[in-house]
């Protein structure tokens, strides 16, 4: 392909000659471009490339990371030396030793679309300019698009070490946005829409734009709910969010320094029946999936939450040794600059059998969350009490009523895993905090604050 | 390397240096312009002043660092047997910085900073708390000269409080926000609202109302990217403009934006010396740098003290707020009941919300204690450092979000 898998191979080397026992070498190349429209004119357009490696060595029980741009001999053998001198100064560590060389991880499809490659600059501001369009045009109350976003990236990666490892695959993505502005008489609203595929081919530019004028329109005229406790139903997007935190809390190294809300809760119940849960690595329309994880270890499907009990905890393998079982598959990286950790590779809700019609009328009386902010300030990460602002419409006589705004709603990640009564028929991916499927979810009883 | 050309902004960005990447990349960014070029003019250096450095805390071992790491960690264990845990990171950066436009600006900044943090989980029985505190300073390692450790113990009490503590009221009431990063509520509820793009697009609440009130007389507010040895200071900003004292409020009155340099020439005003980025991967946009409400004359225990009922937020985990329509969200890391004039018993678990203008109109008292704190702000995908600062301030009425039903 590209010498990418040379040049991790080739930094194996180098660290190994530098005094590193073991070495790992994590190469990535990127080409990634994004358009900006706003009324109707191109504000901006990126063309980027990025390209590094990032390079793990054990001395012993000692671990140190290294990463740099330059790939060429003299490139390699720096980053090799650096990560060499910080692996002297670390604090010896029983369980820090490469990654296992386990078989599979062959090549799995449907991670590339040919229209990433195919399509130009000028078509995908075309499609940019078609989501705004299609906003602006859609209700008369659009006042303006903030502005709408497209963004696409091809990306590489190899990973190599000196236990033998070597693994190469390729990767397309890519997204639209918009950020609509609605205008009611007691002031502006606002609405996203968004969607997400392998390819700008996959997007439906004028889905994304009616999406995001619905959502600001709908806010119009809305107020704040009395507070009390009631049924509450989670949008996708919203109920996808909570189940973004969720992955962090069955993260085996949250969960083995004691920091998350479901450690030493292995096999008990901590959700309702209707919520099932699992972490798929290979599942072809997540945007985590691919053949390996971040330290070459194959992907693949875990089941985390059936039956209401909690099955597993994800790993990686530095936590798998840790914990004295194996890993799961879950190194993830946030790129070639910093060192594997454990994450969550694609986390699917399962759909249930009720439309949403019906998980309204099961509500009955309640609220519907359009949207939360505030999920990073408002959610204690170790105890999983939350308390976060909301959205959305108040839910009478089974049906979605009134809008309504700046509110909150609050409980503990685990008591509302218990109150979930139904899931909906209809998931949709979502790309905040991670890669996650979810359809919309009626929990029983939530805590609203409003006036 | 960014190409302006009418509305729409050509970027492309590459890693390293290699100079066929960089024609590459200026080819491609230059590829799709259309219309007459402009013929750059030469390059003249321009002197800045970058923050001065006394201990490079490149040349400290990594020994040092490994011992005040250590020191957090047993400061922050000693606080107490219910401390089940403890965390402490320290990180240093240095960062140099030159830029170069097609009207002959050449200038640069070196900026080093430094942080340190602490966390301590406290446990009895089912219970677990987290507190946090944080130092750090645009200046390197003499920061931690002092008691740099005391952090540690700081954060260690907030979570043995918050042991204590009983859940959050919900409802509307009087509100008073501690000093330090208390001034996260007004970089978020107003500060981002006064971010020259926003206000463009017609996305900020403060649109239109240059000149007018928009707060009660007692407060005037600053954005000052020259405070010396702050978090959010630079000698530049990321499109070379010198940073500087900017005054956005001035006795309730809306008095200033915070421009970059697009955003001026749309205004036919002069950069404020705002136009920052996270690195030369982002475009550079409108930001804050410091930014503080300044101390009033009130005493802070008499603006508890006129409180029956409230709510007293000491510090926060965060907020997020929509600059389009005002909404606010912050959550509570460390809050208290106020009962008939006095602090009573810790809360656990509050979130206030509100919206921008009514908030920032209610605020009736600022206190005359101030401090700064530090801070990380996102916008469009950036994270850059920002100061926040006040003394105790008060806020009539508004909506706290507890688990108490």
């Amino acid at each position: 392909m590209s010498g990418l898998a040379e040049g991790a191979a080739s930094a194996v080397e180098r660290a190994v000659e530098a005094g590193a026992g073991d070495a790992e070498a994590y190469a990535s190349e990127a080409e990634n471009r994004e358009v900006r429209v706003h009324g109707g004119e191109v504000e901006s357009l990126t063309a980027a490339t990025e390209r590094g490696l990032g390079l793990r060595v054990w001395i012993g029980g000692r671990v140190g990371y290294g990463f740099g741009t330059d790939l060429s001999a003299a490139g390699l053998a720096a980053i090799a030396a650096r990560a060499v001198e910080a692996a002297r100064v670390a604090d010896e560590d029983e369980f820090a030793m490469p990654a296992g060389r386990a078989g599979g991880g062959g090549a799995v499809s449907g991670l590339t679309d040919p229209s990433h490659a195919e399509w130009s600059l000028a078509q995908i501001a075309d499609l940019a300019l078609a989501v705004e369009r299609t906003a602006l045009e859609a209700d008369p109350r659009v006042a303006a698009v903030e502005q709408a976003v497209y963004f696409d990236s091809g990306e590489r990666v190899a990973i190599a070490s000196s236990s033998g490892l070597g693994c190469e695959y390729e990767t397309t993505s890519c997204y639209a946005y918009l950020q609509v502005l609605a205008d009611g008489e007691a002031g502006r609203e606002t609405g996203l829409g968004f969607d997400l595929a392998r390819g700008p081919a996959g997007l439906d530019p004028a889905a994304i734009g009616r999406e995001g004028a619905e959502r600001a329109t709908e806010m119009i005229g809305s107020s704040k709910p009395a507070s009390r406790n009631c049924p509450v139903v989670l949008d996708p997007t919203v109920a996808a969010s909570f189940v973004g935190l969720l992955g962090d809390a069955v993260g085996a190294d949250a969960v083995q320094r004691g920091r998350s809300p479901l450690a030493e809760r292995l096999g008990e119940e901590v959700a309702g029946e209707a919520f099932v849960l699992y972490d798929d690595g290979l599942d072809p329309e997540g945007f985590a999936t691919a053949p390996v994880d971040a330290e070459g270890t194959p992907r693949r499907r875990t089941p985390l939450i059936e039956s209401g009990r909690l099955q597993t905890f994800l790993h990686d393998s530095y936590t798998a040794r840790r914990g004295g079982t194996a890993t799961t598959g879950n190194a993830g990286r946030s790129g070639y600059r910093a060192p594997p950790g454990v994450s969550a590779s694609n986390l699917i809700v399962s759909p249930g059998t009720a439309g949403l019609d019906q998980l309204l009328r099961e509500a009955g009386e309640g609220v519907y969350v359009n949207d939360v902010a505030g999920l990073h300030s408002g959610v204690n990460p170790v105890t999983g009490v939350f308390s976060v602002g909301a959205s959305g419409r108040a839910i009478g006589g089974g049906e979605r009523a009134e809008p309504l705004r700046e509110f909150t709603i609050a409980s503990d990640l685990v008591s509302m895993l218990r109150a979930v009564r139904a899931a909906g028929s209809e998931p949709r991916w979502v790309p905040f905090g991670g890669s996650v499927s979810s359809p919309p979810l009626l929990i029983g009883e939530m805590t609203v604050s409003g006036s | 390397m960014r190409v302006l050309s009418g509305g729409t902004t050509y970027f492309a960005h590459v890693d390293g240096l290699d100079p066929a990447d960089l024609e590459r990349a200026a080819g491609e960014a230059a590829a799709a312009l259309r219309g007459d070029r402009v013929e750059p003019r030469s390059l003249r250096a321009e002197a800045t002043s970058p923050q001065p450095i006394e201990q490079d805390p490149e040349g400290v071992p990594a020994s040092r660092k490994a011992e005040l790491l250590r020191e957090l960690d047993e400061r922050a264990r000693a606080a107490g047997a219910e401390i089940g845990q403890a965390m402490a990171s320290y990180g240093e950066a240095r960062r140099e910085v030159a830029v170069a436009n097609s009207e002959g600006l050449f200038s640069g900044d070196d900026r080093t900073r430094v942080r340190i943090g602490a966390q301590a989980v406290a446990r009895r029985g089912d219970r677990v708390e987290t507190g946090a505190e944080t130092l750090g300073a645009h200046r390197g390692f003499e920061l931690f000269d002092d008691d740099p450790a005391s952090i540690a113990a700081s954060a260690a009490g907030k979570a043995l409080t918050l042991l204590d503590a009983g859940p959050a009221p919900t409802g509307s009431m009087p509100v008073v926000v501690g000093g330090g990063f208390g001034g996260v509520l007004f970089h978020e509820m107003t500060g981002h609202g006064l971010e020259a793009d926003h206000i463009q697009k017609g996305a900020s609440v403060y649109a239109g109302k240059l000149g007018e009130a928009v707060a009660q007389p007692l407060l005037t507010a600053y954005d000052d990217g020259r405070l010396p040895g702050e978090w959010g200071s630079d000698a530049i900003d990321d499109e070379g403009t010198p940073t500087q004292k900017t005054r956005v409020i001035e006795d309730g009155r809306l008095v200033g934006f915070l421009y970059d340099r697009q955003s001026a020439e749309q205004d036919g005003a002069a950069s404020t010396g705002n136009g920052r980025r996270e690195s030369f991967r982002y475009l550079p946009i409108p930001r804050m740098t410091n930014t503080y409400i300044a101390p009033g004359e009130a005493e802070p225990e008499a603006i508890i003290g006129e409180v029956e009922k409230g709510f007293y937020a000491v510090s926060f985990a965060g907020g997020q707020v929509d600059p389009a329509t005002g909404d606010f969200v912050f959550g509570v890391n460390e809050g208290y009941l106020i009962e008939g004039g006095k602090v009573t018993r810790p809360c656990r678990g509050a979130t206030l919300v509100g919206n921008c203008l009514q908030a920032l109109a209610a605020i009736d008292a600022v206190g005359n204690d101030f401090w700064m704190k530090t801070g990380i702000c996102g916008k469009g995908g950036q994270k850059v450092p920002v100061g926040t600062g006040q003394g105790h301030v008060r806020i009539a009425a508004m909506t706290v979000g507890g688990t108490a039903a």
